[in-house]
């Protein structure tokens, strides 16, 4: 066996479970996010855009160690992994670290947020739990799927973690809605929502109604609450088409955004890089999320299909939820902008989605029914 | 069985298919949405939110100039600027000030005086603004926070410019102090339109000159535009006007003039004022106590500020311009030249003194001092010796109403428009003053009775008037009938051109006095420092120049409004004792009043003071060390 061979079959080895064009937009992002991290960082040590390089670097290994399992794996890890986060969240409502006034926190040796781990663990279950049900659906599995995914979604709601929870509910919602939920109920839920909206409204914390009431009108409390609106819109109009150039942004370099390296780092972007480079980060998105959506369509089994679609459709959820918020069309919650923000959590549990997407779009044909 | 599964099987994946086509529309249209929602920030409203950027970027601060010095005639420096490091806080972002500041008294001295002092700056001012806790930090201080700022959020040192008055107490009425700006002033300011010249002020003149000449002294506030974070930090300079320092301004006082009439006062309250008859220049203001004005400057502590307030020396009171008192023997003078040019008396017109005057039908005597009286007395003589029997003749052959038209020609009961606020009007009697003041008593206690003008024609009685009155009307008199307007500014130079304008000195006022008749009361004047019987001949012997005089008792009638202190009640219900004089005699070029509270007899107590400034002033001729200076003794009991 000569050395050429043996680098084909390693080369081979690496890249037999990734999928090309992700791959090929991830790289992209991940470059653009160490950029603006050290423009959001201050321009002037390389600390934070190392940092988020060694977050890419643990999230791309554990990627590629979750693209190689195959998705007959990942449906027998579907129970253990829901059970297993379920319990972890009781954990944390009864015995949680609180922090900034919210219980979201396990001290377990290390300190771990177990509604991360819910955020694959939903979609996991609800489409292992559709994939049994193939040979036909009745209402009451719905029900059941629905209270699958209402016990994690309400647990989070109660730490409290607004963003969190939104973020899981659409997980399991998806799968739901790609299952083939009738429209009629669909329908249905969204009329009985709004009317059951001020009943909800009564329900909510203060803070959340404080952001509402300043998504409406920030100028209201300008210096408190309604601050990161303004500042984020005003640092995104000022940057014009082009933008003011990296490392340039008045707003971002002078610290008038707030959390400038996570949650609203698109305001850095955008002043920074202007429409032209928000376009760009929408042009990404879409590639993934189209391609999410082909490695879905096409995927083999109900399983799949349905976990693939599921993970592409959150990933377009966070992207939504950040811009919108960032620009002001959405109240803020606390979720940061995918593949861009600063922060190990987010990005692990993103490329272990895009592990997920990767091995389904690899192994179909071994596992074809 | 496999037929059925196998069409479930395309209709779910048919199911699934149509989900996934209309979730992606579902994104593409989201995504519209959000490029929509940009296209909107970054294009047709990107001028809109790059102004506001701007706006947040750029600050424009303040530069406060440097007030304008103050100097006296010789260009002697009374108020001049320091710059000096402050440690200062502000307040609203320090949560536990308390504890706060306990940890910072182990890094820098703060001395309870300190704290007293910022508690009540604290009360007095708005939360959002930087307060001093701690003046001219040392440079080890400096080099101590600076290692320890990190655990002081909140907590910075700043550059000031400091007021300080080398002289300290010397002169402290006729400077007067700067201090904080306080509620009222800042409504002041505003409505005045001055709020944009008073940014970044904190300090203003509160009284005496630097409170009447704040518009000259403070000069025209410059402007630095920075760049700032959202900390309010400046990070760079954009662009810059350079602030306009405040005029200096030279002052009419003689420093050296006034530290001997200072400590001629020894421990006495009282005051004197210096005027040059030429012009109206004031060559001295004494007030004494005085008080140290740079106690103000960074914000007096509050018991320094009740020891100032509460004392009943009243060291805060300008008593030349503020406090009215009977001018005793000083007004004959002034009413011989009344009866003069009216035509009541002529200079030889003598009267017998038994030492008391009666009215035919009233049981009543008015005493002279002497006893047994003067013998015959004429006009010259009158002044000379100061007979009370003559002027309570006078007074009771004199309309009041005239009288009082006279000595308001003369400047009594109004102000003298000195240059500095605070002056008071006294009191010039008269029937309608008495109507008037009397206004809800019964008729009879508003009528004016003949006692009523025999009293005031020995200077008691309902008149007081001001030390600063009673020199500009002893000036007047020396400078034959002219009379200038009193002040203290002599020039101002100006901080931007080095022009130096002088104070244009007013037309004067020719009083409408028969020059012959000036001449009789002056020589008269001069008579009492001069002849044997004189009142200031003892303290006037070998002067080595010829002065006019005249010396004055003024009775204390009881305690009103003082507290009852058995140590000092007997030496506070003294005579207050008067001296007006003006030298040379020929060529006037200084005229003053003297008044020593409590001091007893003119003569005495007053009469020497004014010699030890005339000597120094005319001959430069320091006070003797060796001569026991003025000694306030132990009341005697009965005394």
């Amino acid at each position: 066996m000569n050395l050429k061979t043996a680098i084909n079959r390693l080369f081979d080895a690496l890249t037999r479970r990734l999928d090309g064009p992700l791959m090929v937009t991830l790289i992209v992002l991940a470059a653009l996010s160490m950029t603006v991290v050290f423009s959001a960082s201050g321009g002037q040590t390389f600390d934070r855009s190392l940092g988020q390089l060694r977050n890419f670097a643990v999230a791309l290994v554990a990627m590629w160690i979750v693209a190689n399992i195959p998705p007959q794996t990942l449906m027998r890890l579907a129970i253990p992994i829901y059970i297993g986060g379920l319990i972890l969240l009781v954990g944390v409502a009864l015995f949680g670290e609180i922090r900034n006034g919210a219980r979201r926190w396990l001290h377990l040796g290390v300190i771990i947020q177990p509604s991360e781990i819910m955020k694959l663990g939903v979609p996991l279950l609800l489409a292992w739990y559709f994939h049994r049900k193939e040979e036909g659906l009745a209402l009451q599995d719905y029900a059941v799927a629905c209270l699958m995914l209402m016990i994690p979604t309400g647990l989070i709601m109660r730490q409290p973690d607004l963003g969190t929870s939104i973020m899981i509910f659409s997980s399991g919602f998806f799968v739901i809605f790609l299952a083939g939920l009738s429209w009629k109920l669909i329908v249905g839920a969204a009329v009985a929502a709004a009317a059951g909206l001020p009943f909800a409204w009564n329900m909510m914390h203060d803070y959340q109604r404080q952001r509402i009431y300043t998504l409406l009108d920030p100028t209201q409390d300008p210096l408190g609450a309604g601050y990161h609106i303004i500042q984020s819109t005003i640092a995104i109009g000022s940057g014009g088409v082009l933008g003011k150039g990296w490392l340039n942004g008045s707003q971002a370099q002078l610290d008038f955004i707030p959390e400038r390296s996570t949650d609203f780092i698109l305001a850095v972007f955008g002043e920074e890089f202007g429409l032209l480079g928000n376009l760009l980060l929408l042009t990404l998105y879409l590639i993934i999320i189209g391609r999410g959506l082909m490695i879905a369509v096409n995927a083999p089994t109900t399983f799949s299909r349905l976990l693939a679609g599921a993970i592409t459709l959150t990933f377009f959820m966070y992207a939504f939820v950040n811009i919108g918020m960032v620009t002001g069309v959405l109240p803020v919650v606390g979720v940061p902008l995918p593949l861009i923000s600063y922060g190990g959590t987010a990005i692990l549990t993103m490329l272990v989605g895009f592990g997920i997407l990767m091995s389904i779009s690899t192994h179909k044909r071994l596992v074809s029914t | 069985m496999i037929g059925t599964a196998i069409k479930n099987r395309e209709a779910e994946l048919t199911v699934f298919r149509t989900r996934a086509l209309f979730a992606g529309f579902c994104v593409l249209l989201t995504f519209a949405v959000l490029a929509g929602r940009m296209v909107y920030l970054q294009v047709i409203k990107r001028d809109y939110y790059h102004a506001l950027a701007e706006a947040n970027r750029i600050s424009v601060l303040p530069v406060v100039p440097n007030r304008g010095l103050i100097l006296d005639r010789n260009g002697e420096v009374l108020a001049a600027n320091y710059s000096a490091y402050t440690l200062e806080v502000m307040p609203s972002r320090v949560g536990n000030l308390d504890k706060a500041l306990d940890e910072l008294a182990t890094v820098i001295d703060i001395q309870p005086r300190d704290r007293r002092r910022f508690k009540k700056l604290l009360e007095e001012s708005k939360n959002f603004e930087s307060l001093p806790i701690r003046t001219r930090l040392t440079d080890e201080e400096i080099a101590r926070f600076a290692v320890n700022r990190f655990r002081f959020p909140g907590f910075d040192i700043q550059a000031r410019l400091f007021r300080n008055y080398p002289h300290g107490e010397i002169a402290s009425h006729a400077i007067g102090y700067i201090g904080r700006i306080n509620d009222t002033e800042v409504k002041k300011i505003d409505s005045s339109g001055l709020a944009a010249n008073y940014k970044g002020t904190d300090h203003m003149g509160k009284l005496g000159i630097e409170g009447s000449y704040e518009m000259e002294l403070h000069g025209a506030t410059g402007s630095r535009q920075v760049e700032i974070d959202a900390g309010g930090r400046p990070i760079r300079s954009l662009a810059s006007s350079a602030p306009q320092s405040g005029n200096n301004l030279t002052l009419t006082l003689d420093i050296k003039l006034q530290k001997i009439a200072e400590q001629a006062f020894a421990e006495f309250r009282g005051g004197l004022v210096a005027i040059d008859p030429r012009n109206g220049e004031v060559l001295a203001l004494v007030s004494k106590p005085g008080f140290d004005p740079n106690l103000f400057v960074d914000g007096i502590d509050p018991v320094n500020w009740d020891l100032l307030n509460n004392s009943p020396d009243k060291p805060l009171l300008n008593r030349i311009l503020r406090g009215a008192y009977p001018p005793g023997s000083t007004i004959k003078p002034f009413l011989a030249l009344a009866a003069l040019e009216s035509g009541k008396r002529t200079p030889a017109q003598s009267i017998s003194d038994p030492g008391y005057f009666a009215l035919p039908g009233v049981a009543h005597r008015w005493r002279d001092d002497r006893e047994g009286g003067h013998g015959v007395v004429d006009m010259y003589k009158s002044i000379v010796a100061s007979c009370d029997t003559y002027y309570y003749q006078l007074a009771s052959e004199t309309d009041i109403d005239k009288t009082a038209a006279f000595l308001g020609l003369l400047g009594f009961g109004e102000k003298t428009s000195i240059d500095i606020d605070g002056e008071v009007e006294g009191v010039l009697p008269s029937r309608s003053w008495k109507e008037k003041r009397f206004a809800r008593a019964p008729a009879d206690g508003r009528k004016w009775y003949l006692g009523d003008s025999i009293s005031a024609g020995i200077g008691q009685g309902y008149n007081a008037f001001t030390p600063m009155q009673m020199a500009h009307a002893i000036a007047a008199i020396a400078n034959d009938g002219v009379a200038y307007r009193p002040h203290l500014v002599r020039s101002v130079t100006d901080s931007a051109t080095g022009n130096i304008r002088t104070v244009a000195t007013e037309a004067p006022r020719l009083l409408p006095l028969k020059p012959e008749n000036v001449a009789i009361i002056k020589s008269a004047l001069v008579g009492v420092t001069r002849d044997a019987g004189g009142t200031g001949a003892r303290v006037f012997a070998n002067a080595g120049y010829v002065s006019g005089g005249k010396t004055g008792t003024a009775q204390v009638y009881g305690l009103k409004g003082e507290k009852y202190r058995e140590s000092k009640v007997q030496e506070r219900l003294r005579d207050h004792a008067w001296y007006i004089a003006f030298a040379p005699a020929e060529k006037p070029v200084i005229a003053l009043a003297v008044l020593v509270e409590n001091g007893g007899f003119g003569a005495a107590a007053a009469a020497p003071i004014a010699r030890e400034v005339l000597d120094f002033f005319l001959l430069s001729k320091l006070p003797d060390p060796k001569k026991p200076k003025l000694i306030k003794d132990e009341p005697k009991d009965g005394d």
